[in-house]
């Protein structure tokens, strides 16, 4: 291990909101089926391996990448194929699988870890599913397994509004995490970069391969856009690899036991919820039984895959997402509120303008609810975009670029450097409503068709 | 509230899709969401939103505005009497003003609110907010004797010209309410300047010496007003401008709640200050020696550097930008007073020259954050080639 300097951030804001997840760990419920969302995965276009009624094994590949077939996305649980549900252009929105009695497993023959060589390793991650683990910076989609990353990073520090304690969701899997740190690490043959929280550093002190930082400042602090930026800028034609907590949790598994780990742990938050806690779980898994564990006691509610500002919405017999560690539920906001664009009116809506008191009432946290708060106008407040993205970049004439798919400008601006959740916080608080991480998306989509 | 939202929603009802007002619904909607903040919900990105909007802004420029205003209207009214000679009360002062700037005020709002309606309505837009500021501030820095029609043309000039033809609210380059006042200076001189509009039904009178202290400065004459009396406002100007302590105050509610930037109010008055200090220096002429201090509380300069040079669109965007700009319409204002005589006052040509050199200041601002990136790459590619 390598103690870093570490990173600490003024800019950008913490939004308290009621409904945070006590530290209790629930049993996982019985799910009777699971379900992959392939737009989980931005920009892969899937090409399915197998139809419906076909029967599968935790572990047995679902779909290939049409642009890199080595890429595969394998089922969570043993079952049977129940549905691929289309849209339109006959687009897969999302593969149902139904749970079987009997788990069994796709088992794979791994050496030991220290036998093994970088090659072997990233054979072992393709064939197992557990490749789409590792996401690449610039874009934000499952790394190229032909490319070399300069550096991965793994941020254990989650400052968006309601996030998950990852040194909680942690503690039950050191070993594989420990393992987990140790695979990755082998296979880009270079220490881990760790960001983790200044309290909870002594927990990550006995890793080996790992340089650890330390992370403080408030959201975005811990997107781990903020601390590639901070200590190794991506430059044109660079790549930098990037995995969630427990996904090198899950990688570790799959060296421990030699079959593919789905586990999540999900903290089930928002101002929505009258019990919230963590559950255990599995990737992709039904959400209902979890919304009963945690009891919602709003009806017009909306159920997020993810934190406030990136997660995706998802219906009350929708699944589980893959990447999430967090399921938010918030009221609907469908009211008409009269006269509410008076300034000092409707304080307990937050916000970070000061023509508002609610700055003042925050202290307990906040009651939000899906209410976009007024409509979309044109860009015309200055200097509060810079305010809230603690990056050496211009947010607004970035986000003017992309709207005017100008590449080489948005090259200029650092495109390369952010993904769209790092402008959440900037859709939440602009007075003008833009869609930011929207016109991130979408222009990011360009420059992988254009730029590559 | 809820009776109220029923018989609107009967009211809309021909406007909704598919019905045949269809086209029209801009101008309902802009009434519609100025009763009630709307139902809608996020439909993508971040499913929580600040309860701050864009009308929610324009209400507080309004708000910070309304000091000066009602300053200026009771000012209107006591330059009057004043100048006639005549005994007054407070009321009656501030009845003369409102008679003669309300009906400004209306003028302004029905002349550009239906030229933005119909623009809305033509493009299939929603009607913007931004109005609702520019509307209040035509009249506020209008002289107060001025006909009601060269408002209607200087309003329908500036919404046209200034705004519109470059895409509407968020586009425009220039300030719309000062283009409406340049436009009114330069198209009729004789109801913008001299030394007879300042003061309210001055043109019946004779003997009235209702020049502005810039005016007199710029014509070799002696100031007979004390700092504080210039400060207070009770003196010759246009409507809204002459008050500084009231435009103070207004600064303050733009500061405090963060829609005004500090950057640009702060940059002009250290601008100014230091200008007219370095004016003071040489001293060559009245407007000269004119103490440094005077020079920030006469004329337009506070009202111009609070209301006028913080307008986000207008002004620079950047942070580094803001003082710069700032810094520089402070510098212009003061030396178009000191070196031209034909116009006394300098804070709406500068401001106006500022607004076309903001894109400028940001474009270097900007770009060296972008060369920065650039060296960057550059250093790494040549590490990669002695590698």
């Amino acid at each position: 291990m390598n103690h870093k300097k570490g990173i600490r951030t003024r800019r950008g804001a913490n939004i308290k909101i009621k409904g945070g997840a006590e530290k209790i760990l629930g049993n996982e419920p019985q799910s009777t089926t699971f379900a992959i969302y392939p737009d989980d995965f931005f920009s892969l276009i899937p090409k399915l391996l197998l139809k419906e009624g076909d029967v599968v094994k935790r572990g047995t590949p679902i779909f290939y990448s049409k642009e890199n077939p080595d890429i595969q996305i394998v089922s969570p649980v043993a079952g049977k194929i129940e549905q691929i549900v289309r849209g339109p252009k006959r687009k897969i929105e999302r593969i149902i699988i139904q749970a079987a009695q009997e788990q069994e497993v796709e088992l794979l023959a791994i050496k030991d870890i220290e036998e093994l060589s970088a090659a072997e390793i990233k054979d072992i991650l393709l064939r197992s599913g557990a490749w789409a683990f590792i996401q690449q910076r610039p874009y934000g989609v499952i790394a190229d397994p032909n490319s070399t990353p300069k550096a991965l990073f793994v941020s254990a520090v989650d400052t968006a509004p309601l996030s998950v304690d990852f040194e909680f969701l942690l503690k039950n899997q050191k070993e594989a995490f420990k393992m987990g740190i140790k695979v990755l690490s082998k296979l880009i043959g270079q220490a881990v970069q760790l960001g983790v929280s200044p309290l909870e550093i002594s927990h990550y002190e006995a890793l080996e391969d790992v340089d650890l930082y330390t992370v403080e400042g408030p959201h975005p602090a811990g997107n781990v856009s903020v601390h590639i930026h901070h200590f190794n800028p991506i430059n044109p034609g660079e790549k930098v690899w990037v995995v969630q907590p427990e996904d090198v949790s899950n990688i570790g598994r799959l060296f421990q036991e030699k079959s593919f780990s789905s586990k999540r742990i999900v903290a089930v938050v928002g101002n929505a919820v009258g019990k919230p806690h963590y559950i255990n779980t599995t990737l992709g898994a039904e959400v209902a039984p979890l919304l009963e564990m945690a009891t919602v006691t709003s009806e017009n509610s909306r159920i997020i895959n993810g934190d406030v500002f990136t997660g995706t919405a998802t219906a009350s017999n929708g699944h589980l997402g893959y990447f999430n560690n967090q399921l938010t539920i918030i009221p609907e906001g469908n009211q008409y509120r009269m006269f509410g664009w008076l300034p000092f009116v409707d304080n307990a809506i937050p916000s970070l303008s000061k023509t508002s008191f609610s700055w003042f009432l925050g202290k307990n946290g906040y009651d939000v609810n899906t209410n976009l708060n007024g409509e979309e106008r044109a860009l015309v407040v200055t200097g509060e975009m810079e305010k809230l993205l603690p990056m050496n970049l211009f947010p607004m004439q970035l986000l003017k670029a992309c709207m005017a798919q100008d590449i080489e400008k948005m090259e200029a601006l650092g495109i390369y450097e952010v993904v769209s959740e790092d402008f959440g916080l900037i859709d939440f608080a602009n007075t003008s409503k833009i869609e930011a991480q929207q016109i991130i998306q979408d222009a990011i989509a360009l420059m992988i068709k254009e730029v590559g | 509230m809820n009776a109220i939202r029923r018989q609107f929603d009967k009211i809309r009802r021909p406007f909704e899709k598919g019905q045949k007002l269809e086209r029209f619904a801009p101008a309902i909607n802009a009434f519609e969401t100025f009763l009630f903040v709307p139902n809608h919900t996020t439909q993508k990105g971040a499913h929580i939103r600040d309860a701050v909007d864009l009308k929610r802004t324009m209400v507080t420029v309004i708000l910070a505005l309304m000091p000066a205003l009602f300053y200026g209207i009771y000012n209107t009214g006591y330059q009057h009497f004043n100048q006639l000679g005549e005994a007054f009360t407070f009321w009656d002062a501030f009845m003369h003003g409102a008679w003669k700037i309300v009906p400004m005020i209306i003028v302004s709002y029905i002349v550009g609110l239906s030229i933005e309606f119909a623009f809305a309505v033509y493009r299939g837009h929603e009607v913007n907010e931004g109005y609702l500021v520019t509307g209040l501030l035509i009249p506020m820095i209008m002289p107060v004797d001025i006909p009601l029609w060269m408002v209607a043309i200087s309003v329908a000039f500036a919404v046209l010209i200034a705004k519109e033809a470059f895409g509407g609210t968020g586009m425009n380059i220039l300030n719309p309410a000062l283009t409406a006042r340049a436009f009114a200076f330069f198209a009729y001189p004789t109801y913008m300047s001299g030394n007879k509009v300042w003061v309210s039904e001055a043109s019946a009178v004779d003997g009235i010496s209702g020049e502005t202290i810039l005016g007199a400065l710029a014509a070799g004459g002696n100031v007979q007003y004390s700092f504080f009396e210039m400060f207070e406002g009770a003196i010759p100007g246009s409507i809204a401008e002459t008050s500084t302590l009231w435009i103070a105050v207004g600064a303050l509610i733009l500061i405090v709640t963060g829609i005004g930037s500090w950057r640009i109010i702060a940059g002009g008055i250290l601008g100014a200050a230091l200008m007219g200090f370095l004016f003071n220096l040489w001293s060559a002429n009245p407007l000269m020696s004119f103490s440094w201090v005077n020079h920030l509380v006469v004329g337009g300069f506070a009202f111009g550097i609070v209301f006028m040079a913080t307008d986000p669109v207008s002004a620079a965007q950047t942070t580094k930008g803001k003082w710069i700009y700032g810094v520089l319409v402070g510098i212009f204002c003061i030396m178009i007073r000191v070196f031209n005589p034909a116009y006394p006052e300098g804070v709406m040509l500068a401001i106006l020259l500022m607004n076309v050199f903001a894109p400028t200041i940001d474009h270097y601002v900007v770009n060296a954050n972008i060369q920065k990136r650039k060296k960057r790459w550059l250093t790494q590619q040549e590490n990669l080639k002695t590698a």
